[in-house]
């Protein structure tokens, strides 16, 4: 069944200039966020099917609004993270069963590759809460510069039956990131770490 | 006085509405805003000439009405409620933010066609046989305020037009992860493309304006 989608929101954060010197280019986040329908609210369901067929759809869905909103081909996306925030009236499972088993695949297939882990957050929440959605990335956890994280947050939701799911993807790392490690350039790109 | 413009960092947001647990319009309602932040160049201190800003911004809302209205994906045409606010960091004054009135204003009217080139004009039957003179002739609601980075500030939308229209009546949510710091300013600019979702209070309807005086 299809997610019962109440809105969508798609956010861009271009960032110019830092401490009074210039990022160029500018560095670019976009987060996409969909408030959908807990199915589950209020019972206790063993099986959580539904939400997992939900979190294969968002995955596709949101990494495409993403990468749609930054303007860029798939393959040039660089970092990405998710999160969810589950209403009152369902459980951090339920977080879980979108976030894990498939949305990871369908975002992967939105950004193109990603060999890497999809570094993720979850909690419980109300009408407002926000999520520092985790960033790293794509191809090779290490990268240092593109260690970050996005705030996330709907002003009207999640209301007690629903639930927040947001997918954030960039284009670039942090703004004048210079604390060393492994960088972008020096990557295999093959086992997802290095 | 010359006063250089320094954009640090531009937001934008986008929302697709479906419903709000009524039944679903044809079309979802998209609301939007775009924010700069900017470095403020009387902070800290007390200036009393600022109009140098006022007038320094004009390319900026322009641009930034621009990068709104790409970012909701809409034909101009679809866009009917409209609003402006500003954040202004702790090392400033709330008078600072007053300098968005005109530049933002008029950026977002300009774009629409209030004087009257907007294709959205030029495309219906115009003044012959509606009475209507341009577009984008209602005053763009406003608030603003000081506050820490991260704050929320609610921006009132109404129609473009006429902004008696009832149906249009509306706010978003604006805010900017992590802005103003104490020595910036955020400015917004909001769009939207109807009424509220589920709209049923009555009043003067978008279809009833008649007078094109911007109030009805």
């Amino acid at each position: 069944m299809a997610a019962n989608i109440r809105k969508i929101i798609v956010q861009v954060d271009e960032i110019h200039r830092e401490m009074g010197r210039a990022v160029s280019p500018p560095t670019r986040r976009a987060l996409a966020m969909a408030v959908i329908e807990n199915p589950y609210a209020g019972n206790y369901s063993e099986n959580l099917d539904e939400l997992i067929a939900v979190g294969e759809e968002l995955g596709a869905l949101l990494g495409k609004r993403c990468v749609e909103a930054l303007g860029i081909p798939p393959r040039d996306a660089q970092s990405y993270g998710k999160a969810a925030i589950v209403g009152e009236g369902g459980e951090l499972e339920h977080a879980a069963a979108i976030l894990h088993p498939t949305l990871g695949g369908s975002l992967r297939n939105a950004v193109e590759k990603g060999a890497a882990l999809v570094p993720s957050a979850k909690k419980r929440g109300t009408l407002g809460t926000a999520i520092d959605v985790p960033l790293g990335h794509k191809d090779a956890a290490f990268v240092r510069s593109h260690f970050d994280a996005m705030e996330a947050r709907v002003s009207d939701a999640p209301r007690a039956n629903e639930i927040v799911v947001a997918i954030v993807v960039t284009d670039s790392g942090r703004p004048l990131a210079r604390v060393g490690g492994l960088q972008a350039h020096e990557i295999k790109g093959e086992d997802g770490l290095r | 006085m010359h006063c250089v413009i320094e954009v640090r960092r531009i937001y934008t947001h986008v929302e697709t509405i479906r419903h709000e647990f009524g039944p679903p319009p044809s079309a979802p309602l998209m609301r939007g805003f775009a924010a700069a932040v900017l470095t403020n160049p009387f902070a800290g201190r007390y200036v009393e000439n600022i109009l140098p800003m006022m007038e320094a911004l004009n390319p900026t809302g322009l641009d930034m009405a621009k990068r709104l209205l790409a970012a909701m994906m809409v034909p101009l045409e679809r866009i009917e409620g409209y609003g402006k606010g500003a954040i202004v960091g702790a090392a400033g004054e709330l008078e600072h933010g007053a300098v968005w009135h005109v530049p933002g204003g008029y950026a977002m009217r300009e774009l629409l066609g209030w004087k009257g080139k907007a294709r959205a004009h030029a495309a219906g039957d115009g003044v012959a046989t509606t009475g209507q003179i341009a577009n984008a002739l209602a005053i763009v609601p406003s608030t603003k305020k000081v506050a820490p980075p991260g704050a929320a500030l609610d921006v009132p939308l109404t129609h473009i037009n006429a902004i008696y229209v009832r149906s249009h009546f509306d706010a978003i949510e604006c805010r900017v992860a992590g802005a103003p710091a104490a020595d910036e300013i955020v400015f917004f600019l909001a769009m939207s493309t109807g009424a509220r979702i589920h709209a049923r209070v009555g009043g003067l309807k978008a279809a009833e304006i008649s007078k094109w005086d911007g109030l009805r």
